[in-house]
């Protein structure tokens, strides 16, 4: 008979439990742990774009040449179909994480809880004014 | 409604099995009957030698805490009814992530070590003396700490932990949350006692807010909620220690 | 006491990379990756930009961006290797391979945004 726990001697006093081993693939078998693997994953995403940042500095510091060569690059299909992923990633990023705030920040004003779905409707007015305001930056020409 | 309901159930006999293996049931299907009520029909009219663990029936003792067809529940509470329509059999299992010790009990020590580990009572560095009365506590101050104190330690949510089902030497949700109830009590002053325990890598740092804690929750204790307010006040103990003298703690 | 761990400076860091990246990178990202390369935003010129990215406050705010949002990254995806692949045993090498990772891409960057001319 196999013994998948530690050896210990079995008595009729104390009996062999059974532990079974979590799979590799757990994070498959239901749908809130593959959301949360996603959720995760999107950090990749956003150290992408970070590394999309740097190429775009590098570019940018390397002369209008070197910028134009890697604006052409940001066109490519492949290149194209990447920063499309990304975006979706990194929107969910953001979506789950102003979604969790309240939960993880008890915010109490004069004694009083203040509920949950002021907090999140905040986050996504500051969300909203925050990228009009980088929209603005980058857009102007 | 059909007039009966499959379910299959999970045995495991240590004196005999190597592994478990599903046994099937046919029982009566009736309206008001949950999951316990089909489970007590099985022992007292087809198999006698089911063993599970229940209590009060009415979702207030934690005791039977099952797996529902892959689902964390309490089975007190988990009506047959709603299975009623699925061509499946309603697959009853032990609470996942637990040792198995006969059927659909399992081996529940793990979390009442490390529940007691946190100290879950309130600590005082000095007793008042019964003469000076009780100890006030305003609405608000009980509104800090009410949701934790719900807890009725079925340990569902160790069931729903994928942290714990992988690093069983994680602390776990309710643990965590209970700390939280004493914590944020204003009759309390053992909060530095539990960070002790709380601000080890086993204790708060494991978890990665999956959040499903929370879901299965049948008291809406929101152990999750626990867990990451208490990793911003660890942090700002931590940085506090960091910047400010020693002895301002 | 017992000796006091540093997961809560790294939890501190992923956290506000995560804020950060929340409340900028959607925006940055739409334009730079998709409206700017595809023409349905007009492209500002290399002048202009470069000008916007040579001011002090710009590469400020770029090195932050790229310091947090790294280390959000290196926290996140280190527990997600621990639970996901259930690779515990490798722990340290996971460790140095993510936060030195982060370290590494906060230098580049810094020194991209110091040398920027």
């Amino acid at each position: 008979m196999s013994d998948t726990g530690p050896s210990t001697r079995h008595t009729e006093y104390h009996p062999r439990w059974y532990r079974s081993r979590v799979s590799t693939w757990w994070w498959l078998a239901r749908w809130p742990y593959l959301k949360f693997i996603l959720r995760e994953i999107s950090s990749v995403f956003v150290a992408w774009f970070v590394v999309l940042l740097l190429l775009q500095i590098r570019a940018l510091s390397r002369g209008p040449d070197a910028y134009a060569r890697f604006q052409h690059w940001l066109q490519t299909p492949l290149v194209l179909l990447l920063n499309l992923v990304t975006l979706f990633f990194v929107v969910f990023h953001a979506i789950t994480w102003f979604n969790l705030t309240p939960r993880a920040m008890a915010v109490r004003f004069r004694g009083k809880r203040v509920p949950d779905l002021l907090i999140v409707g905040t986050n996504y007015a500051a969300w909203a004014a925050i990228s009009l305001v980088v929209a603005w930056f980058l857009v102007r020409s | 409604m059909p007039e009966t309901i499959s379910l299959e159930v999970l045995r495991y006999s240590p004196e005999t099995d190597a592994e478990p293996s599903f046994q099937r049931y046919d029982v009566p299907l009736r309206k008001d009957w949950v999951v316990l009520d089909a489970l007590n029909y099985i022992k007292d009219k087809v198999d006698g030698s089911l063993t599970f663990r229940w209590s009060c029936r009415m979702g207030i003792c934690g005791s039977c805490g099952m797996m529902v067809n892959g689902e964390p529940k309490l089975t007190c509470a988990t009506f047959l009814s709603n299975y009623a329509k699925d061509a499946a059999p309603v697959r009853v299992q032990p609470l996942r992530y637990f040792p198995v010790i006969r059927d659909l009990v399992v081996e529940v020590s793990d979390f009442m070590t490390k529940l007691q580990s946190v100290k879950p009572w309130l600590i005082r560095r000095e007793e008042k003396p019964l003469s000076e009365g009780e100890y006030l506590q305003t609405p608000d101050q009980l509104d800090r700490y009410k949701q934790f104190s719900m807890c009725i330690n079925c340990m569902l949510c160790y069931a729903a932990c994928p942290v714990y089902g992988l690093d069983p030497v994680f602390i776990g949700p309710a643990a965590i949350a209970l700390a939280q109830r004493y914590n944020m009590d204003s009759r309390d002053e053992g909060a530095g006692e539990r960070m002790d325990v709380l601000a080890q890598h086993e204790g708060i740092w494991g978890c990665t807010f999956v959040g499903e804690c929370t879901e299965v929750c049948p008291k809406h204790v929101d152990p999750a909620g626990a867990i990451q307010q208490y990793k911003l006040t660890a942090t700002i103990e931590r940085f506090k220690s960091f910047l400010l003298p020693r002895g301002a703690k | 006491m017992a000796k006091q761990s540093n997961e809560p400076v790294l939890w501190a860091l992923f956290s506000a990379g995560g804020v950060f990246a929340a409340f900028v990178i959607p925006a940055h990202l739409f334009l730079l990756g998709l409206a700017f390369p595809l023409g349905w935003i007009a492209a500002p010129n290399y002048e202009s930009l470069h000008a916007l990215a040579r001011l002090p406050i710009t590469r400020l705010y770029l090195f932050a961006l790229c310091f947090l949002a790294l280390f959000h990254w290196a926290h996140r995806f280190r527990y997600t290797l621990y639970d996901g692949l259930q690779i515990k045993h490798l722990n340290e090498l996971i460790f140095v391979c993510c936060y030195g990772g982060a370290i590494l891409g906060t230098v580049l960057a810094g020194h991209l945004l110091w040398s920027f001319r």
